[in-house]
């Protein structure tokens, strides 16, 4: 019984953050400001994270929370770039 | 024993390379005692090649195309390479004394040996494609070797022009042998001399002699392709002494001689040969007559004589085959000799023109008998050795061999042709030696060294006793040559000196009287000092040839350039898209493609989801790239992200990681290039976009639609396919017992396929330094020299601040980041030795952790600008890269110090402490290998584009700086 609840629970909560990462695309095509589209990249990083902590319950096996722990350690650097680029017009000064 | 043979000049030739330049005698004493070695192993084998006997080596190279090193040394052959070997020697000795002290002498004793080893190749192959092989050697060896002083521009052209015109004459021989090859069905050259019928009789017989005949005539100088040889002149002397007495030039001759037997004896062989050889003779020696530098006269008597032995190679019969060997040992005698003395001569006076020189005996009094005794035998004066073979001409030009125009003037040109060889052997003599005493000469002549005569005195000596005494000396040599040559059908002939009155003899001696008359004739012409000879000055075939050549290589190349290039992108992507999609389409359609019926089920929506918004950021991308490039860059970390989470939902998670860690990289790589592209500008309404225009999209649009479609249909055909027993299952089973790691991804790449991998990252390295080389290069488009907008108006803001330094606004807006991204280096150090360490047995390995390392270097980059990096860390990404590469070469060839092929890994457990029990393959320092390549090259390729920022803005800010000090 809790593990169907689990498994029922983790599906919904990847539908939900597949609908996260939904909105966050739509932020990134609507815009309006160069900003709001690399917020809304920079979230759909963190979404694709815990999406892939999820995977990782899911199918109750550890080697994919690598690929999360990369995420979160380094999936910023892209979102620093944009906005170094944003703010000079060049990232490495 | 023909094996050390061949290899013991190619040896010596490499380690001579090893002595040190100023070392000029011990490098000279090797290189004349392997010489000599040669020498005496070819005296050694004499015993078992006479009377018919041939001597055989045979080692297998490549079996399934008829391709074996055969060596094979019969009579001829080991004439030629005494003659190789015995000249050669002299030639080292001479050259011991010629050569300057600033000259680099390994390399030329380097060359040297490397030249005779591809000569007596060429002579001892048994093998017609392995002749072909030293043939080209020989080629590029003297292209080297005339070209040995290359800071002469004359020395670079005859360079040039030789290698070109020996290296076309090469081809087109080597076509020739292949259809020889075809029509015998071996390249074996025993096969090949039993089967002349057979080839003689061959429909493709007459394009394989014009092919072969080619090759030969213009290696050995023959009208109309003889013009390479005099520019040939401009090598050192030894140089022209060794390759246009004995060598090079003879190779022509000598394989003539060697398929006489199959080839020789047709019409169509009398006249393409007769006719070379006879206008050669001719017109050689008359262009040496007017001749001013000695050299030059040399060199066009020597393609006269090669013309002689064209000619009587020509005439299909045993007796002129006779007479061409022997003439080819006796030229090779005397024009050594007399190269070397014009050598001595512009060695001790400094000048080769014959207009300067004169009177020269009294100076040089040894010297001077010498060459008149070489020139003596050149001309064809009675007890010598030129005398000889020149006689067996005459003798043979009367005979008729065929009923025809070409038979019957070949005796009065001989007769003319020796006539001019008296004339221009008695100028360079009388010229030289005699006369008044040199005005102004650099040098003031005196005698040359005693052991830099010495080999003239030996040479002189040969032509001498052979003269005298012909049947005991060179008899029995030259007739075991003639009989490997002619077999059965060796003919009587008497090496006499004496024969009677008879024709050969009037007509010698019309030739030595009307050659002497010429020549006092023509001195008052002589005398002008006009170089070149009458009439055929204009018509030049040096200048013939660079006309072609420029046409060619230049003119036809450019407009066909012109015509069929582009240095547009576009169109290149078109042609190489469509061509791919046909490529993929037109096997497809002739054997037909079925699709299997689409069954969809099991849709986990969550998934779905996530590749719509995949597949709407891929799309968006691609529809922004133009104009909006940021917004295109952002929606493509989007699809790659959705990438990463695929590979994952698919347990690729080695895939996922680096993917992902390319992706970051990638990113941040796009958006250091964005800073220098320029700009574009979007039409403002849509109708005003032309026809042309619109239907070009349109048509790149569906190309890129059949593409992109084509590549997932046939992906979609081969998932669909139900999985054979693969090379995975293998690979899979095995990872743990053979590699010694449970990641199957990383034990392919660094232990089971560990080739390809060192390969890839060489790649990479090549791919990584060319980024650099051409961003050294790099100039800014003009929209985008100056600095980004945002810092102007920053930058501004700060000057006109008086309580606020220069650079304040950044330093506060990343005042919080930059000490998050500071201090992240040392964790993205720890990830990336997480990555590595694991990688044996876990998702993970060297190159992620490399990406992952070099994500670490672009953070302190990002944070703190390139000075600031570069003061206080070491960054040697060219160092990183060679390291890597060495690491990883040196552990595949590790393997082989414990007997195993190369790239064998050995793997065990090792404890360490606290990380606790860690793989310990052989392959792990492979891994580290890839890790620093790929380290180093993924910060060499961003540091490079970063640097630009650097350089650009140095030459903008450094006025404005100036001007605010001067404000202030």
């Amino acid at each position: 019984m809790t593990e169907l609840a689990i498994l029922w629970s983790i599906l919904l909560a990847q539908v939900m953050l597949a609908l996260a990462m939904a909105f966050a695309l739509y932020r990134i095509v609507k815009g309006p400001h160069a900003q709001d589209r690399v917020l809304g990249l920079d979230a759909l990083y963190i979404n694709a994270m815990l999406m892939l902590v999820a995977f990782g319950v899911r199918t109750a096996n550890t080697v994919y929370f690598e690929t999360a722990l990369i995420i979160a350690l380094l999936g910023f650097v892209s979102s620093i770039a944009f906005a170094k680029f944003l703010m000079r017009g060049e990232i490495i000064e | 024993m023909l094996l050390i043979f061949l290899l013991a000049p190619f040896g010596g030739s490499l380690l001579v390379l090893f002595f040190p330049s100023d070392q000029r005698g011990a490098t000279a004493w090797f290189a004349g005692a392997i010489a000599f070695v040669c020498f005496l192993l070819a005296a050694g084998i004499y015993p078992f090649v006479t009377a018919g006997g041939v001597l055989r080596f045979e080692l297998d190279w490549i079996p399934e195309l008829g391709l074996n090193l055969t060596l094979r040394m019969d009579g001829f052959a080991w004439l030629f390479a005494t003659l190789i070997t015995a000249i050669g020697v002299l030639v080292v000795l001479y050259a011991r004394y010629y050569m300057a002290a600033e000259d680099p002498i390994p390399r030329f004793f380097a060359l040297f040996l490397a030249f005779m080893g591809s000569m007596l190749g060429v002579v001892l192959s048994g093998n017609l494609i392995l002749l072909a092989v030293f043939w080209e050697l020989t080629s590029i060896v003297s292209f080297l070797l005339i070209g040995y002083w290359h800071h002469n521009a004359h020395a670079r052209d005859g360079a040039r022009i030789a290698l070109t015109m020996t290296g076309m004459g090469g081809l087109s021989m080597l076509i020739g042998l292949l259809l020889i090859g075809r029509v015998v069905g071996s390249y074996e050259l025993d096969a090949v001399l039993a089967s002349g019928d057979a080839i003689r009789n061959d429909p493709l017989y007459l394009p394989i002699l014009i092919l072969i005949l080619f090759g030969a005539l213009t290696k050995s100088a023959q009208f109309p392709f003889h013009f390479w040889l005099p520019h040939a002149m401009a090598a050192p002397t030894p140089v022209s002494a060794y390759l246009h007495s004995a060598t090079m030039v003879k190779a022509g001759v000598f394989l003539l001689a060697r398929l006489w037997p199959v080839m020789a004896g047709t019409e169509a062989w009398f006249w393409i040969v007769g006719l070379a050889g006879l206008s050669t003779l001719l017109l050689g020696a008359y262009f040496a007559i007017f001749q001013q530098d000695l050299k030059g006269l040399l060199a066009y008597s020597t393609i006269s004589h090669l013309g002689l032995i064209t000619v009587l190679l020509s005439l299909g019969s045993p007796l002129a085959a006779v007479a061409a060997v022997f003439h080819i040992v006796n030229h090779a005698t005397f024009k050594a000799s007399l190269f070397m003395a014009a050598g001595i001569i512009d060695h001790e006076t400094g000048t080769r023109d014959m207009r300067r020189l004169s009177g020269l005996f009294r100076y040089m009094p040894i010297t001077a008998t010498l060459a008149m005794v070489a020139s003596a035998a050149m001309a064809g004066v009675p007890l010598l050795n030129g005398f000889l073979s020149k006689e067996m001409f005459f003798a043979e030009a009367i005979e008729t061999h065929l009923v025809n125009s070409l038979d019957t003037i070949t005796p009065y040109v001989a007769t003319i042709a020796g006539m001019f060889a008296v004339t221009y052997s008695l100028r360079f003599i009388h010229s030289v030696f005699f006369g008044a005493p040199p005005a102004d000469l650099p040098k003031r002549p005196h005698e040359p060294p005693r052991w830099m005569r010495a080999p003239i005195e030996f040479l002189v000596l040969a032509c001498l006793i052979v003269g005298i005494i012909p049947g005991r000396t060179i008899g029995p040599f030259l007739h075991t040559a003639v009989v490997s040559i002619l077999g059965d059908r060796t003919p009587d002939y008497s090496l006499a000196v004496w024969h009677g009155w008879n024709v050969p003899l009037i007509m010698s001696f019309v030739a030595l009287s009307g050659g002497v008359g010429l020549y006092f004739l023509m001195r008052s012409y002589l005398a002008t000092g006009i170089e070149g000879p009458p009439v055929f000055r204009l018509l030049q075939g040096q200048r013939i040839f660079e006309r072609v050549l420029v046409t060619l290589s230049w003119k036809w190349a450019r407009s066909l350039e012109q015509r069929f290039g582009t240095r547009r992108l576009q169109p290149q992507m078109l042609l190489l898209v469509f061509l791919a999609v046909s490529a993929a389409a037109v096997p497809l359609f002739r054997r037909g493609f079925e699709l299997p019926p689409l069954v969809i089920r099991g849709i986990d929506p969550a998934f779905a989801l996530l590749w719509a918004l995949g597949i709407a950021c891929a799309v968006g991308a691609a529809y922004q790239a133009k104009f909006h490039r940021l917004f295109a860059l952002v929606l493509l970390g989007g699809a790659g992200l959705i990438t990463c989470i695929t590979f994952v939902w698919l347990s690729a998670p080695d895939l996922a990681v680096t993917q992902l860690l390319v992706e970051i990289v990638t990113t941040v790589l796009i958006l250091l290039g964005l800073r220098w592209l320029p700009k574009r500008i979007e039409e403002s309404r849509p109708e005003d976009i032309p026809l042309r225009v619109r239907f070009r999209r349109l048509r790149d649009f569906l190309l890129a639609l059949a593409a992109g479609g084509g590549m997932s249909l046939i992906a979609y055909r081969v998932m669909t396919q139900p999985t054979p027993e693969t090379i995975a299952s293998y690979f899979v089973e095995r990872a743990y017992s053979e590699g010694g790691g449970a990641n199957v991804v990383n034990v392919i790449l660094v232990d089971f396929r560990g080739f390809d991998t060192l390969g890839e990252v060489a790649v990479l390295s090549i791919v990584a330094l060319t980024v650099f080389a051409l961003l050294l290069r790099f100039r800014p488009h003009p929209d985008s020299q100056d600095i980004p907008l945002q810092q102007r108006v920053q930058n501004a803001f700060d000057d006109d601040h008086p309580d606020r330094n220069a650079g304040d606004s950044i330093a506060e807006y990343l005042h919080i980041p930059s000490t998050i991204m500071r201090w992240m280096f040392p964790v993205t150090g720890m990830l990336a030795a997480y990555l590595f360490l694991r990688g044996h047995d876990l998702p993970g390995g060297g190159f992620a952790a490399g990406i992952a390392m070099s994500i670490g270097f672009l953070l302190q980059y990002m944070a703190g600008g390139t000075r600031w990096v570069e003061e206080r860390l070491r960054i040697h990404p060219l160092r990183w890269m060679s390291i890597g590469l060495l690491v990883a070469a040196a552990t595949g060839i590790g393997s082989w110090v414990f007997g195993y092929p190369f790239l064998t890994s050995h793997s065990q457990y090792a404890t360490l402490p606290i990380v606790g029990k860690v793989p310990l393959a052989s392959a792990i320092l492979f891994d580290l290998g890839v890790f620093s390549l790929v380290l180093g090259a993924t910060v060499l390729m961003l540091i490079a584009l970063a640097h630009q920022s650097v350089r650009a803005p140095r030459a903008h800010a450094r006025p404005a700086r100036t001007e605010r000090e001067a404000a202030q």
